[in-house]
This record gives C-alpha cells, structure tokens and sequence, in this order.
C-alpha cells in the first residue's frame, strides 16, 4: 500500500515526525514500510513551460519546433512527440539541467535545427512507464515555475508491507487512525480545493430501504442479499469529463496511480483516502435505467474495463441493468458503462460486498484490482455513506454538474455491534505483565474502541466497522493492548520452565549418526528437491512448476544422479556425495495421506582419495562401495551379512548385474540396493570414473543402541595356520567361509581370506583363496599338533561339504 | 712389544677411529675408516689383534679384552654412523614442503549446519526434536492453525496440491498439532523439515526449503516468556552481544504475533548492505499460540498459554556464510559442498 506523506498528514493535522520517523513508528505498530522514496527525487532543474507555437520541423515528418516559454524570453525546441501542442504546460529540462537518469541537457542541433532544452514524458522525468506522448499539466502555471511543487511532488511515498488482518490500513485515513496524536479523535478529512466545507457533499438523502429503492430516479434492488451486504447509490446530472487538476493528479501519482479523468480519479481519490471502493457508471448507457445487484447467469459474459471478455460463473455477483451485466461486483466495472469524455450523467456506486465471494470471483477470473483486494478483506460497513458524500463532493468539484438529492442506501440486514469483552487479568496473565482496565481502555480508546457498559460490571468495547474483521474475540484485544503498548516495553527476562512431556524422535538421532559417520567417510551432505519426472515418482502433484517437478520421489539415487551429472558437466569429477531425505509411495486410497519414508542414499564417482603427487589414486571400486554400505548398515544396528550379491545377479535399476548388492533388515525383509551405476542411467562425461551408489531405507526403530559388552583380552599367544584353496568360481567366499568357522572347533579365534588370485597353476573356472585361520586357547598356550589336527578338520570338511580342495 | 705399549696403541686407535667415524661425511669415507681400522689386511686394530701371540700368556688376556671392548666400540660406532647418513640421505632428497597425503573431506550440508546448531541451542533450553510428515492434509496444514481456506492468509503461500484436501506442507507448523494432539502439556519441542510453496526457483526463494518450528505450551506461559526464550536463543545462536527486537506482525495461528529481527551479524547494527542499512536482519516470525488452535486440538485454551516461533535456516545459512543465491544450497556442486567442511 502507498501512502503519501502529505495526504496523510492533511489528514492527522497535529502529526509530526519526518517521513522515515513515521515509517519506524510503523513498523513497531505492525506495519513495516519497505520503502520511503522521496517523488521528484532529481527534478530540481526541471521547470514548468508553456509552448506558445508549434510548426513542423522542415527536415524531418515526425519532429515539431516549438516555440517555448520557460519564464526567460522565447526558446526553439525540437519535440517528437505526437501530442505537443500551442498554448499547453509541460515539465521542461532546460540546456544544463539534469534528469533524473543522469542525463545531462546540452544545446544541439537536430536535423538542422537548433534545440534549446527538451520537454519530457513521463519516463523520462522517472515519474511512470509512459512514454507515448510529453505530460502535459492541466491547470494554469507560472512558466518558469519549478516543476516539482507545481506538479505536487513535494512528497514522500511510504510503501507499507499490510497484513492480510489488516484491511483498514489499505488506505491512508486508516494508517493516519494508527498515528495522529490523541488518536481518532484527531482525525481530519481535508476540505478539498474549489470545494467549500468539510469536503462532504451534504446535500444528498440516502433513503435506507431493505430491498429496493430508487436514486435520482435509477431503480436500484439487492437481489443477492448473500453477495451484496449494502448499495448506496446517487446519481449526478451534467458532469463535464475531462483532465483532472493539477493537485488531483498529484495526489494519485503520488501513490502510483495514472490519472485516468476526473470523474475516475475523483472516486481513485476517495479508495486511497477511505479504503472505499466507488465505482462511476454513465448512466446514459444503464438500461432501465435499472441497477441490480444479483448472481450470474451461467455462461453470461461482459467486457471488462480492460477490454477482455469474460465469462462469469453462477457463484459470481455482479451488477446489472435492466439487461445485462454492467460490472462485475466489487472486482472491475464493464467497459460498456465506462464513463468517457462524452459522459453527461453519473450513476455513483458505493457498495458493501462479501469477501468470499469476491475472493471467489477475483480468482475464478484472476483479476485482482484496488478494488477486489479491499473487499475480499474487509471493508468498512459503516464507512459507506460517508465515502458515497465525499467522493460526490470531489465529483462536483472537479467535473462540476448536479447531485441528485435523491439518493438511495439498500441495507438488507444493518449489522449489529460487535461488542467484546476483555478481563484485565486475562490481559496480565497472556502478556505476562501487569495491566488494569484503565490502562487497557488507554490503549483501545484513541483506536476507536468504544467502551461499553456491562451489567456485570465487566469491561467491554464495541468494534468500530473498520476492525470488525480482525477484531472480535478477548485475545484479538489483547493483541491490540500488547501492540500499542509496544512489543519492545516487555521485559525479556527467562523465568523458570518445566521440561517437556515429549520425547526426542529416534529418527532425528539416527540421522544425526549417520551424517557423522559419511562425513567422517569424506562424503559431502546433499540436499535435493523431492520433485521428480513422471518415471520416478508415483505421487503426482495437481499443478507443478514443470514436468520434470511433475511428481514426489518414490526414492532418492535418481536425483543425486541428476547432481552428479550436474557436478561432471561443471568438469568436477570427484563427486562423493550423500542425501537423507523423504520418498514418497501412495497411500492406500485417494483419501489417504501418501506414506513417506526416510531414505539414506550415496553417490560416488572419480579417485578414491584425493590426487598425490606421490602416485595416481585408484577410482572408487565396488570394495569401496561394499565398505561405506556395511559400515552405513552398522550404524542402523544391523550385521555384515544384511548386505548381500543381488540375488542371481539380477540387479534393479539403475545397477549392473553382478555388481549390486541388497540390503535387508533383521526380519529379512529388504531396505535397500546399491552398486554400480549403468552407464546408461547417467550423462557422464569420457573421462568420468564409473559411478557408485546405493540406497537405504531408515526406521526408527534402527536408532536403538545396542551396548558393546566388554570381553577379556587374551592372555595366551595365537597360533597362526594358512591355508590356500582352489574355489570354484560360482562358490561364494561367504560360504567357503562359513564351513572354515563351523568346522574349526572351540579354539578357532578368526577366519579370513587374505589373498584371492587366479592365472597361474590355477585351474581354469577356479580362484585360489588364501584364508588366514588364528587358534587360541583361552587358558594356555596351544600346542602345534592341535592347530594342525583343526587345520586338517577344516581342509576335510571343506573337500567333503564344498569339493573344495587345498591348492597345491 | 710391550704389553703397555699395546695397551697404549689400543687407546691411540679407539680415540683416532672414533674421531675419524665420526668425521665421515658420506658412505664412502665411512669405508675407507672402516677399511683402515678394521681392515682384514691393514686395519690397524687387526694389526694389534695379530700381535697378541707375541705376548705371555699371564698378559694375552688383559690385552685381549681390551682389543675386544675397542673393536666393538669401533664397530657400534660405524654401525650408527651408517645409519645416521642412510637417514640423511633420506632427508637430503626428499622435499617437506610438497603437500602431504590426504584423505577426501566431508561436509554435512550448511542448512544442516544451522539446523544443527538452532537445535542444539534449543535443546540447551530444554526443547527436544520432533517430526511429522511432509504430505499434510489441509486440516493440519490451514484449518487447525486457524486459517479458514477461503480466507486471505491461507494466499500468503500458494500451495502445492496433491488430491483433494491433501497437499505438501507449507509450513512445519503442522507439526504443532500432531504433537499436541498426541501429547499433553508440557510442551517444548522443536520440529526441523522440509516445506513446499509453489515459488519457483529464484536467487531467494525455493519450492522446497527447510523450517524450523518451535512450540512451547504449558500453564502460565505468557508473551514475556516467549520474548525471553527467543532473545537467550538468539544470544546463544547468533553471539551474546546480540540484540533483539519484536515488531507486530500477523500470522492465524498466533496472536499477539511478532516478526523477530536481531541485530546484524554481519555489521553488528551500524548498517551494511546485508541489511540493507537497517542494522536488524528479520529471523523469525513468532507469536502466543492462538486460542482457536488449542480448540481444533481439544486443549483448554483458558488453562493453558503457549507460544510458537518458524524460521528459515537456508536465510540464516546465506548470512551467516555470505551466500548470495538459495539455489546454491540445492545443485549439490561439490566446489560448494566442500567449502562447509
């Protein structure tokens, strides 16, 4: 919302402080200002002119020569734009004046002829975007005049953040409310200029009707009593369109406006000034003339005042005449009925509608104007009458013509009072800092509150219609206490606490472990978007941002993928990274919510450590991959046997057969895969290493610690046995393994392969695994032959379970 | 010769060889000292040593020891010495300042950074971690929290919609009731996670960010108590000169409600460009929990009080490490990454 620095000070008189004072005073009420901008910043050399002749420059179609009067005797000016013409004001930049862009005004010579300064657009003067013609001022000015207070641009705009709860301070009486001095009792509606008076047209009865009533003999009926709350109508009788004055323009420009005409500005006026929303119909163009206020018609259309026709819907209001709709309701008026030079007579529209049902309508059409977003808010219901006499104030004022004294309020249902109660020590125990009723009425009064008595002797305040929205419950009060009291004037000391009834989620603590562990791996954490193409996820989104985001990951290594080929294509080619995140399946009906779960994934590709000048690092291998995997399983509680060969060598996508793995849970029930990435599931560059990666799914049960138990350390010396075994190639270690250990006996401490090795005088389908045994007895030192007789058992057990035999 | 004189010329070698291993700068002279001391033809020791026969049996012994003591003295000697310039040799050819091996460095990602620290302060004043499921239905999301779906706040983020009724959390808010609907005061629990908002990407906003939600309910928690817990936060968080300041603010779910600015960290609150000249950075936005949403989770609102405070750790990552863009945090660039280890 813009809010001009001088309108709101016509409006609270006794307001000081400079403009950045009362943007920081905003901001602890609750209204922060984004920007204070100071109008005409860069204007000072630029004065007002009258171009007293215009002949068409002899070299060139499109250019003019002005003859200019800039308070200094007669200049030549060369002009290109179309609308230049004898006896007009317009901002002028003098030879050595400077625009706004930086621009430094010289003497020239154009086509031949000399150009003694230039008149400016609106643009150029960094005042609006258009550029189609020079400004020209309406109204009479001294030539020479600076052009900055002639075109009331001695002002600041402050831009204000407004909360959507705040609807009353979309306009300027509404932020003036917030900080005149002595509170609303301050308040001042400026008399306006060529206007006697306290600027309110008194001179009008609006006649309350139920119903239907009549304006200057316009019938005017609320058939949507649902939609519209209240229409106050009037009618105005020989207007003269045409440019607004000088302080009118100003006035609108300075909140960002384009004047438009005088009798549209005028109501613009009265939106900024009350937070009212007008609208001016030609009532020449009103069939009947009649004007309802009732729902769409299914399929009915009207043209809009931006030219775009529009089909409306049933749940729509809209306001029509004897045949058809002229506006639609609360959002923007019909082209047909617009008011235009050639508009003699006015239908003046100040109504009241539901903000659901112009939100419903603001969206259907995705038209939000000055209009829509006040009403969707909340206007002020008991604000219309006065809105309807200021703005017909300002009409006269400016276009001149003749208000009808018949006007017309229809108010199907006038709302009751919203009274609130607040207890004092309600207020105490909430804010944590003492405060009594007089201190609570201190703080509501100045804001229109009005106290009320209650025959319990209670305190109580009725609402005025512009919080009735935000304001209508005990605790909406005691925020207004606590904010006008200041939210910085609360102490902020810690006082004693209980700890909590809720216990840490064990998920949290898991994933804690887990990225210390791969950190310390050397494995950089990765966060990634849960959005993914249609292939890669089974939970579709209504309406994503693109196709690619279309759907919710149903796991993670596709999208760390995406991140790799991201890092390759930046020609990094030690990627190592690692993401803990949500995935998403369906849920058991539409109705359902989808089930998500933790996944932990990896993805790796370049050297296994960092580049030596000592020699070349090998790229990550499948050991590697089986390392961070097991070590990942550890963490969750699980044994090395939880990461097994894909069965039969049939990988799942996107791994290569005979290099994946499966992870399963101590139920057997299987939580993950991993392996080596086929070359075809990723865009990877030539000289990029194979890529690795796997994925896990994390409960929460996984965060249970299991404490390690604590055995004796030996006491007596091992003894050491080597043995060397062909294997065939389809036995796996694991099982040769797993004979070793059941057939070595009490004293076997340790069994593992330390050399694998095929080629020579190994037989073709074979390897030869060299296995390390270790015997220990725990209370002795144990004799050679008994080390040998469980060697022998061993090396029987094998020839006689797996065919395995000794290498010789 | 007489048995002194032997004894004599023993002394001269052990003082002379030891002098002259000792003096041997390279490999090469270290032979040549052991050739002439030890020498099996003209080692000057193996000359003594050849001698002893001319001696009486009553003297051979005496002598003969100490020819053996100076021999292994002699051979100790160069023994060390050849290791002392193996090593040197060593030392001599390599070059200490080229850089050293190393292993690869991990990072946990810098949102994760902030995360971790905002709860672990938290959890020094007693708040714990808790989770609840990023796909919502739109009574946890809006309804619950006191936003009417059809009213103006529930525009304040546009949300992503997977069915009907059941949407991508924009907020971690609804973590709120699922606690409170599961637990009974008191209450004091922080809930990190993931949100949606139909914002494409751009240098400040994300479809998918992380949030923070903290909760606190009990009786007799009032606004001084929310004021006072988040101004030691950000003390422990941000540096304990660290001021902070609560402006009025708006959100359904709380009320009074505040948007919480702390002094910047970057300039200390003379005004920088980091904050924009202002000297506060807006962190939080906080406020007591709304009475409307004690109602939707069947707590009495007139027993207990609490407050609320959401915040984005991706902002406070992109001031704390002067990171200009959001979306660096999510291309996962390894060059990134590996700036936080």
């Amino acid at each position: 919302m813009n809010i001009s620095y001088q309108w709101l000070r016509d409006l609270a008189p006794g307001l000081e402080g400079t403009p950045e004072g009362i943007a920081a005073r905003l901001a602890m009420y609750g209204a922060p200002v984004d920007a204070v901008a100071p109008l005409g910043a860069g204007l000072d050399d630029i004065v007002v002119a009258r171009v007293e002749a215009v002949r068409k420059h002899p070299g060139a179609d499109r250019l003019s020569l002005c003859e200019v009067d800039a308070g200094g005797g007669r200049l030549q000016v060369v002009c290109g734009a179309p609308n230049v013409r004898a006896g007009a004001y317009y901002p002028f930049a003098p030879v050595g004046a400077e625009l706004p862009g930086g621009v430094r005004i010289k003497k020239a010579k154009i086509r031949g002829e000399v150009s003694e300064g230039m008149l400016c657009s609106e643009r150029e003067l960094g005042l609006g975007r258009d550029h189609s013609g020079i400004l020209e001022l309406h109204g009479t000015y001294t030539p020479g005049e600076p052009f900055r207070a002639a075109a009331g641009l001695d002002d600041v705009r402050l831009e204000i953040d407004v909360t959507p709860n705040r609807p009353d301070l979309l306009s300027h009486i509404g932020v003036a409310r917030e900080l005149a001095p002595g509170g609303v009792a301050g308040i001042r509606l400026g008399p306006v200029a060529g206007l006697e008076g306290p600027g309110l047209y008194e001179d009008v009865a609006f006649e309350r009707v139920p119903r239907e009533g009549r304006a200057g003999g316009v019938m005017v009926a609320i058939e949507d009593p649902r939609g519209c709350l209240r229409y106050i109508g009037a009618v105005i009788r020989g207007v003269k369109v045409g440019p607004s004055p000088a302080w009118l323009a100003a006035r609108l420009r300075a909140v960002g406006l384009r004047p438009v005409n005088n009798v549209v500005d005028a109501t613009n006026y009265v939106l900024y000034e009350l937070g009212q929303p007008l609208h001016a119909f030609d009532l020449d163009r009103l069939a009947g003339p009649r004007v309802v206020a009732r729902r769409a018609a299914s399929g009915e259309t009207i043209v809009t005042l931006d030219g775009q026709r529009r089909v409306l819907q049933e749940d729509m209001v809209v306001i029509g005449d004897a045949e058809r709709a002229v506006a639609v309701a609360g959002v923007m008026g019909g082209e047909d009925s617009e008011v235009t030079e050639s508009t003699r007579n006015i239908f003046l529209e100040c109504a009241l509608f539901e903000p659901k049902a112009i939100r419903r309508a603001r969206r259907a059409l995705g038209l939000s104007t000055d209009a829509s977003v006040r009403y969707e808010r909340g206007v002020d219901p008991d604000g219309l009458e006065r809105a309807a006499r200021r703005a017909l104030a300002l009409i006269v004022a400016v276009a001149g013509g003749t208000v009808e004294r018949e006007g017309v309020d229809v108010y199907p249902e006038p709302r009751a009072p919203v009274v609130v109660p607040i207890r004092p020590e309600r207020v105490t125990h909430v804010l944590g800092e003492p405060f009594d009723a007089a201190a609570v009425a201190g703080y509501l009064e100045p804001l229109g509150f009005r106290q009320v008595e209650a025959s319990d002797g209670g305190l109580r305040f009725e609402v005025p219609g512009y919080r009735v929205y935000d304001v209508t419950r005990e605790i909406d009060l005691i925020e207004e206490v606590a904010r006008r009291h200041g939210y910085e004037a609360f102490p902020s000391e810690l006082r004693p606490f209980r700890v909590g009834a809720v216990p840490e989620a064990p998920l949290s603590l898991l994933e804690d472990r887990l990225r210390t562990l791969l950190v310390a791996r050397g494995l950089l954490e990765s966060r990634t978007a849960a959005f993914a193409p249609e292939g890669e996820g089974d939970v579709a989104l209504l309406l994503p941002l693109s196709s690619a985001e279309s759907r919710l990951r149903r796991a993670l290594v596709p999208g760390l993928l995406r991140r790799v080929e991201h890092n390759f294509a930046r020609g990094v080619r030690h990627v190592r990274l690692f993401e803990i995140g949500t995935v998403f399946a369906p849920g058991a009906t539409p109705q359902d919510l989808p089930v998500e779960n933790t996944h932990l994934a990896v993805a790796v590709s370049g050297a296994r450590t960092p580049p030596h000048w000592s020699g070349e690092a090998a790229p990550f291998d499948v050991w590697d991959l089986k390392a961070l995997l097991t070590s990942v399983v550890g963490t969750l509680g699980l044994g090395a046997d939880a990461v097994r060969p894909a069965q039969n060598g049939v990988a799942e996508r996107p791994y290569l057969p005979g290099l994946s793995f499966e992870v399963f849970d101590a139920d057997g029930k299987k939580i993950g895969h991993g392996g080596r990435v086929a070359p075809d599931a990723v865009d990877a560059p030539a000289w990029a290493d194979p890529v690795w990666a796997f994925e896990v799914r994390l409960d929460p049960a996984m965060a249970a610690v299991s404490v390690p138990q604590f055995r004796a350390l030996p006491a007596y010396p091992a003894t050491e046995r080597d043995i060397a075994l062909l294997v065939p190639e389809d036995l796996p270690a694991a099982r040769v393994e797993a004979v070793i250990r059941g057939a070595g006996g009490a004293y076997l401490e340790d069994a593992h392969p330390f050399d694998v090795f095929r080629g020579r005088a190994v037989p073709a389908g074979f390897r030869s695994i060299a296995f390390r045994l270790r015997f220990r007895a725990p209370d002795r030192t144990l004799r050679d032959d008994e080390a040998d007789a469980a060697t022998e058992r061993v090396l029987r057990r094998l020839r006689d379970e797996l065919g395995v035999e000794r290498r010789a | 010769m007489s048995q002194t004189d032997l004894l004599h010329e023993l002394e001269l070698i052990e003082k002379e060889a030891l002098d002259a291993i000792r003096g041997a700068a390279t490999p090469d002279a270290l032979e040549q000292a052991r050739v002439q001391w030890l020498g099996r033809k003209e080692g000057r020791l193996t000359a003594v040593l050849r001698r002893l026969g001319e001696l009486s049996a009553e003297e051979r012994p005496r002598v003969g020891a100490a020819a053996n003591r100076v021999k292994a003295a002699i051979s100790e000697l160069l023994e060390a010495r050849a290791a002392e310039l193996s090593t040197a040799k060593e030392l001599t050819v390599e070059d200490l300042t080229l850089p050293a091996r190393s292993a690869w460095t991990g990072a946990r990602h810098p949102v994760t950074l902030v995360i971790d620290d905002v709860c672990a302060v938290l959890r020094s004043l007693g708040f714990v971690r808790v989770r609840g499921p990023e796909a919502e239905t739109d009574w946890y999301n809006f309804t619950a929290l006191n936003t009417p779906l059809d009213h103006p706040a529930a525009d304040m983020h546009d949300t992503f919609y997977l069915g009907d009724g059941i949407l991508l959390r924009s907020h971690t808010s609804p973590v709120q009731i699922r606690t409170m609907q599961a637990h009974q005061p008191p209450i004091r629990i922080v809930a990190p996670g993931m949100c949606y908002r139909r914002d494409p990407f751009d240098p400040s906003h994300a479809p998918a960010f992380e949030q923070i939600e903290g909760l606190v309910v009990d009786e007799g928690i009032s606004f001084v108590d929310l004021r006072a817990t988040v101004a030691e936060f950000a003390r422990r968080m941000f540096g304990p000169g660290t001021k902070v300041r609560f402006r009025p603010s708006f959100f359904p779910f709380t009320e009074p409600s505040a948007e919480v600015d702390v002094s910047c960290t970057i300039c200390g609150g003379r005004g920088c460009s980091t904050c924009k000249g202002t000297g506060w950075l807006e962190i939080m936005g906080a406020g007591m929990v709304d009475p409307a949403v004690f109602e939707s989770v069947g707590y009495d609102p007139e027993r207990y009080t609490g407050f609320a405070f959401g915040m984005g750790p991706a902002r406070i990552a992109m001031l704390r490490y002067g990171i200009p863009d959001i979306r660096l945090f999510y291309e996962s660039d390894v060059r990134f990454l590996e700036q936080f280890a």
